[in-house]
């Protein structure tokens, strides 16, 4: 039969010689190439002393964002529910309020939006879906918790820090991100 | 032996049809059907007198009639022209109806404020639909649109006349359906608006068909204000014995679990209420807006939804919901629920039901939970 590719090794079924029975040149042919790495540039880091930077197209823990005066931009439309092939995002709208403009940017605003950490595969489906920039993927992975209902994360886990009232906090979660320019 | 009806040959996008005399092109494009039927955003053809306002049905005609095979010297609206005898009509094969068409979307976008993701028509919306068909889904217009503030008519409307188109659908159902019509279109040009004078509430009990008739956002229902999202219910048929004269108690539920989110007239393949025995199948206020529990309604089955709709998005296919296997493979005993998410979710929580709050929840309701 005629193989696939040309990858496949023929074993060789010869008896050995002296010197591959002694196996001691094998060994020592071993040894050498352990002891080379020595010289060798390390690969590894010491972790969490040290920290590798983050692709820019990392797709890690999702934010939701605000405006520039701290408002939220989730207006609830839903699309990213819909866009979301895991089902990891739910949501509850609500109509806002007069004298609740400092709070929401839109007359809709979403009271409840949960996303399931579990069910999410941050394929950054719900970043592309969004019309307002209100969510999107940050270089943070989702921290580790021994308790699944830890990984329900609800708006106040997701919310991204006030910019006025926690400026520093704002800047550090908005990360390297390029500036989308919304509309309206 | 009785009279002959007389037939008009009409050849619309090479396909040649029957109609009788005094059908529109529209009409005839319709009895074809498919994708030689021109998109129509006024004309409603169960509302006498609707059409000719927006344009985006124009056609090009090619040959009049057989008397007199000259072209019309200008494209024409397809919902207005009535057919003759030999008539050849062009619309996906015409060069420029699609070019024509896309500026008469432009020009309906122009003050319109495309806060899609607010709306609550959105989905099921015909202007979003058109705007895609024609690859105009943005504008290109830089200054400030009209504005106006939101308003409700009557307690069960709200008019965003923002979004409005000026089609005046709603105004023929308001004249042919109830007896008494109290709003209308006001001023003139760009200042034009729905709007009932002196803020004067509609209480006729068909006045939610208005709701149905509008091809845009601008008239939707107050009680499904802000409360899901079209593509997140599921839509079903259903009926109940209305005593209302004029309703045919016969619907559409959109529903999320086992709550009714939303009631709506049946729509047929041109988004208009479906007909029943030849009569359009309007439904009352009470069917609409008063009976929001399931037990009201006898379900019939799933409604059909196009395949290119959203709103069939990651929905199942029947009813039921699909039976719990665990049990019956383990000799009986139950799943082990490693977690149950209502216990630590709070959106969709079995006890709560969004739509038993009559209008748009705010941030009081959630308060209170």
């Amino acid at each position: 039969m005629q193989a696939l590719t040309n990858k496949a090794k023929q074993v060789s079924r010869k008896p050995m010689n002296f010197m591959e029975k002694m196996y001691l040149p094998a060994i020592f042919k071993g040894m050498m190439i352990t002891f080379s790495h020595i010289f060798k540039k390390k690969p590894t880091i010491n972790y969490p002393e040290k920290q590798r930077p983050f692709s820019p197209v990392f797709r890690g823990l999702q934010i939701l964002n605000r405006d520039e005066e701290g408002r939220e931009n989730c207006t609830a439309c839903g699309l990213c529910a819909v866009a979301c092939p895991a089902e990891a995002i739910t949501m509850e709208g609500a109509e806002r309020l007069p004298g609740e403009e400092h709070l929401y940017k839109e007359e809709k605003y979403a009271a409840k939006y949960e996303i399931n950490m579990l069910r999410c595969i941050f394929c950054g489906l719900c970043e592309e879906a969004c019309p307002k920039d209100a969510i999107y993927l940050s270089e943070t992975f989702t921290p580790a918790d021994y308790q699944r209902k830890q990984f329900i994360y609800s708006k106040n886990d997701l919310l991204i820090p006030h910019p006025k009232e926690n400026p520093e906090e704002y800047q550090k979660a908005l990360g390297n991100r390029p500036q989308k320019a919304t509309s309206n | 032996m009785s009279e002959e009806i007389k037939t008009m040959k009409v050849t619309i996008d090479n396909i040649t049809i029957d109609v009788a005399p005094g059908t529109t092109i529209l009409q005839a494009a319709r009895q074809i059907g498919g994708d030689v039927t021109p998109p129509a955003m006024c004309y409603y053809s169960k509302l006498e007198g609707s059409g000719g306002k927006c344009r985006t049905c124009l056609v090009e005609v090619a040959a009049g009639s057989t008397a007199d095979p000259r072209p019309m010297p200008k494209l024409v609206a397809s919902c207005r022209t009535g057919v003759m005898d030999g008539m050849i009509v062009k619309n996906m094969t015409s060069e420029k109806v699609p070019e024509a068409r896309a500026g008469v979307v432009e020009f309906l976008l122009l003050n319109h404020p495309l806060d899609c993701p607010i709306c609550d028509q959105a989905g099921e919306c015909h202007l979003q639909d058109l705007g895609y068909d024609h690859g105009k889904e943005g504008t290109r217009y830089q200054f400030a649109r009209r504005t106006f503030k939101k308003e409700d008519i009557g307690p069960f409307i709200q008019l965003h006349m923002t979004r409005c188109i000026l089609c005046y659908r709603c105004t023929y159902v308001a004249n042919q359906l109830t007896d008494n019509r109290v709003h209308g279109v006001v001023d003139r040009g760009d200042h034009a608006a729905i709007s009932t004078y002196i803020s004067k509430a509609i209480d006729n009990e068909f006045s939610g068909n208005m709701i149905d008739v509008c091809p845009v956002g601008a008239l939707t229902d107050k009680t499904f204000r802000f409360k899901n999202r079209v593509w997140f219910t599921k839509p079903v048929d259903a009926h109940r014995n209305c005593k209302t004269p004029g309703c045919c108690g016969k619907t559409t539920l959109w529903m999320r679990g086992s709550e009714v989110f939303r009631v709506t007239a049946r729509k047929d393949t041109w988004g208009e209420v479906q007909s029943f025995d030849g009569k359009p199948g309007w439904i009352c206020n009470t069917c609409r807006f008063e009976t929001k529990n399931a037990e009201s309604w006898t379900i019939e089955g799933l409604t059909t939804i196009s395949r290119h709709s959203v709103i069939g998005v990651n929905k199942y296919k029947t009813l039921d919901m699909p039976k719990e296997t665990t049990k019956a493979v383990m000799n009986g005993v139950e799943p082990k629920l490693l977690m149950d998410i209502h216990n630590i979710s709070e959106v969709n929580k079995p006890g709560v039901h969004l739509s038993d709050i009559k209008g748009p929840a705010h941030s009081t309701n959630f308060k209170k939970q």
